[in-house]
């Protein structure tokens, strides 16, 4: 701590003062300027439309499931824009820094730019969207009123915007980090990083990490405990597999990035030495430490996807999935797997020859379940009635662009390949090509897939098609050239270029990104007009595919209770099942049904964490003290909280129920 | 499976999700025996790597170390079956899976990190002064 002048420490406001506030950045400054009009309107226009009421007691305080999956998918949406806008300030900045030219970013906001990007991508987008997908979906697979533990679902949620809060006040007070989205130390460590940029990494990750975990839990108890009855775990649908090993993977992997950063903090606050140069302390165990949770994160990210490939597949063919129970040992076979790979990402970090293969060979055997999956959903196409709706477009587009990604995956597990490759933009382009076409297009089929089952009305095919292929062209004249660019050993993360040969790539990439912002603009010009014509896309059946597993035996929506009466399982793809066998809605002797309340202490919690991360970062020591008081208390005064749930009556069973059949019956 | 069997049935209208097993042993809770027992192991268990520093009996600071850690290892197991009640049936057979799941897991990060880390601090950190030097 002796390389801050303790004089510079105010005792109200800690480190903060106006210099803090980056009035000297007119790009920020602009920014700034936007997010304010921007928010006005918005909190004007809600209160203009008396919407807050609504806003809290239907959605801010809700225990359900579904809109909690909805929330989490929203805070993904405006996560991702973020993201992608410092994306494409990147691409900006590399196609002009060439011949002399600083481009237009200097080091220390482009440094900002490319942390921020990476951490918000995968803590603040690909998190919320998969974690908002198993929760809105996984509880209707498996014919489940809600989740285990409903409360805990919505404390979860408002940790993960918290977190994302904190990450966006970075950018207008103070700084964020400088080092690359995982922090590495000793550029980290409080010598290198004295300002708050590591800080606010620090507490973001810390306090989204709790809603992690605590969800994590949440859906394991879930899928565990509340499956209908004759759900086997083989007769399980296969997104629910996928969730559930995600799920563990989560369970078992956060907690050694929580305690990572925890050293991390340490070294930062207290003086301590678990990373730093001297006196004893390792960098490279920081580096060892977070890659045991990072390498099991990115597979935690994939599983879910797999899942809605499986699912999407199995639907649009017509047909039961090839190969349910290999598809389901591949699975937990990656599991596992993804545990003993993780020293790839430091190849060349001084390992000897001995480490390095057995790393190297684990990670060549961990494409083997991957292949295997990708062989299960082709020969589920093959001879199946393919429909090619939107879903089914982006996993055949998966399809493609994952194995490639994935094959330049196992280049880069040969040690020695690794070598010439590390930290190139081969790398780079290896992960968005394996991330963005195995996440995101999973993340679009599924949207596309579930957002008739949410909404109740199946989203515009024409607009669908103007994203979708915007993606792809745009997804490879972006990443096309990064491989080539790494072959020819251009690393990552730099600023300014000397050799102008280079700059047309750069050029070539920054069209790639503009195709792709017309993509994500066209996707919400998709969901507008969708909405708009909402009357003529209505999906009054529940059931728009033809799908094959519980979610689609209910309503679109389906009611805050999924499911009248509990499904009862005989078969893998139940509702495909319970078609065959001439299955008919239940319309009578319907009872009141026990539900959990709304409650608003998960808001409040998180709201005090953001609090206390806030005075933590700002070493506004006192309010950090008082915020952390105040978490405890309204944490136990919560323990006293006996008005937990209530009964939805019979009558308004009743009333759905009717509503149901009628629209059933209209459509028929 | 004739299509009557798929009609679905009303008893689980309290959404309390009545199918839940969380009944299938009846002695999830132990028997204050089985609490007496564990805190009597844990004691025993705790007292003799006390003694074993205090009197520093092994006069080998290395074996010391290694007792103590075998000892710990044997108390979590104590800690495990009379105070959270572990057995291979309790919840359906999935705490033991859990316990399963994370013995491998703990066992490969902390094998692979000192392996890993072995390697390193070999090939990297030459250490030309000495450490204990410094303050």
């Amino acid at each position: 701590m002796d390389t801050h002048p303790a004089a510079a420490l105010s005792p109200i406001f800690g480190r903060l003062s106006l210099d803090s506030l980056p009035l000297h950045e007119p790009i920020v400054v602009a920014t700034f300027i936007a997010v304010v009009i921007g928010g006005l309107v918005t909190v004007g226009a809600i209160t203009k439309f008396r919407l807050w009421g609504y806003l809290w007691n239907e959605w801010f305080t809700t225990v359900d499931h579904k809109r909690i999956g909805i929330m989490y998918m929203i805070l993904g949406l405006i996560m991702f824009v973020r993201g992608f806008a410092d994306a494409v300030m990147m691409r900006l900045q590399q196609a002009m820094a060439f011949g002399g030219s600083e481009g237009y970013l200097n080091a220390h906001h482009y440094d900002q730019i490319f942390t921020a990007h990476g951490v918000i991508m995968i803590f603040f987008v690909a998190m919320p969207f998969i974690t908002g997908l198993m929760n809105y979906i996984v509880p209707l697979q498996i014919g489940a009123r809600d989740v285990s533990f409903p409360f805990l679902n919505n404390f979860s949620f408002w940790m993960t915007a918290a977190g994302a809060v904190l990450v966006m006040m970075s950018l207008f007070v103070g700084e964020f980090a400088q080092t690359g989205w995982l922090a590495y130390p000793p550029l980290s460590g409080i010598g290198y990083s004295p300002a708050t940029g590591v800080d606010y990494y620090i507490w973001a990750l810390q306090i989204a990490g709790v809603g992690t975990t605590l969800s994590g839990i949440n859906l394991i108890a879930t899928i565990v405990k509340l499956r209908a009855p004759g759900m086997k775990l083989m007769r399980m649908p296969v997104f629910t597999w996928t969730s559930l090993c995600a799920n563990i993977l989560i369970v078992a992997s956060f907690p050694i990035l929580t305690a990572t950063l925890v050293l991390l903090s340490l070294d930062r606050y207290v003086g301590t030495n678990f990373f730093t140069n001297d006196f004893g302390g390792s960098a490279m165990m920081y580096v060892n430490l977070i890659w045991i949770w990072g390498h099991p994160e990115v597979y935690i990210l994939i599983l879910p996807l797999f899942g809605v490939f499986s699912e999407v597949t199995s639907t649009f063919s017509g047909k039961r999935l090839f190969g349910y129970s290999s598809m389901v040992y591949a699975t937990v076979c990656i599991m596992v797997l993804s545990y003993l790979v993780w020293l790839h990402h430091f190849f060349t970090m001084g390992s000897g020859a001995s480490v390095n293969s057995f790393f190297g060979i684990t990670t060549m055997v961990i494409s083997i379940p991957t292949g295997a999956k990708l062989f299960n959903w082709l020969f589920t196409m093959y001879r199946g009635r393919i429909r090619f709706e939107l879903p089914m477009m982006w996993t055949v587009a998966f399809m493609l662009t994952f194995t490639i990604g994935g094959m330049t995956g196992v280049l880069l597990a040969v040690p020695p390949a690794d070598f010439v490759l590390h930290n190139s933009l081969f790398l780079i382009a290896h992960f968005h090509n394996v991330i963005i076409g195995g996440v995101l297009f999973g993340l679009f089929a599924a949207i596309n897939y579930w957002w008739p089952k949410a909404f109740g009305y199946k989203l515009d095919v024409f607009w669908g098609k103007v994203s979708f292929w915007c993606w792809q062209i745009g997804f490879w004249m972006a990443f096309t050239p990064l491989y080539i660019l790494g072959l020819m050993g251009v690393t990552r993360r730099m600023r300014v270029f000397d050799d102008p040969s280079l700059q047309i790539w750069f050029v070539i990439a920054a069209i790639g990104a503009a195709i792709v912002a017309m993509g994500i603009a066209a996707m919400f010009i998709q969901f507008f007009v969708s909405f708009m014509k909402r009357k003529q896309l209505a999906d009054t059946t529940g059931d728009p595919w033809g799908g094959r597993t519980l979610e689609w035996a209910t309503s679109s929506p389906p009611p805050d209770y999924n499911f009248a009466f509990t499904p009862v399982i005989h078969d893998l793809d139940a509702w495909a099942d319970m078609k065959k066998n001439g299955y008919e809605r239940p319309l009578a002797g319907f009872r009141s049904i026990h539900m959990p309340s709304n409650t608003g202490t998960g808001i409040i919690l998180a709201g005090l964490s953001t609090v206390c991360g806030f005075a933590l970062i700002w070493y506004i020591w006192w309010l950090a003290g008082l915020s952390f008081v105040a978490l405890l208390a309204v944490a136990i005064a919560h323990t006293f909280n006996y008005k937990r749930d209530f009964h939805i009556p019979v009558e308004d069973v009743i009333t759905t129920e009717n509503e149901r059949t009628r629209l059933l019956s209209a459509g028929a | 499976m004739s299509s009557g069997s798929h009609a679905e049935h009303g008893d689980h209208g309290h959404g309390d999700h009545g199918h839940s097993d969380h009944h299938d042993d009846g002695h999830a809770h132990g028997s204050m025996k089985d609490y007496v027992t564990g805190f009597i192991l844990s004691v025993i268990l705790t007292a003799i790597p006390f003694w074993l520093v205090m009197t520093d009996a092994l006069a080998n600071d290395q074996m010391t170390g290694m007792v103590i850690m075998a000892f710990a290892v044997v108390q979590i197991v104590v800690h495990m079956i009379y105070f959270l009640h572990m057995n291979s049936r309790s919840e359906g057979g999935w705490t033991m899976m859990a316990l399963i799941f994370t013995i491998i897991l703990v066992v490969i990060t902390m094998t692979g990190s000192l392996w890993v880390m072995y390697h390193l601090n070999t090939n990297m950190m030459p250490m030309s002064h000495d450490m204990s030097q410094m303050p």
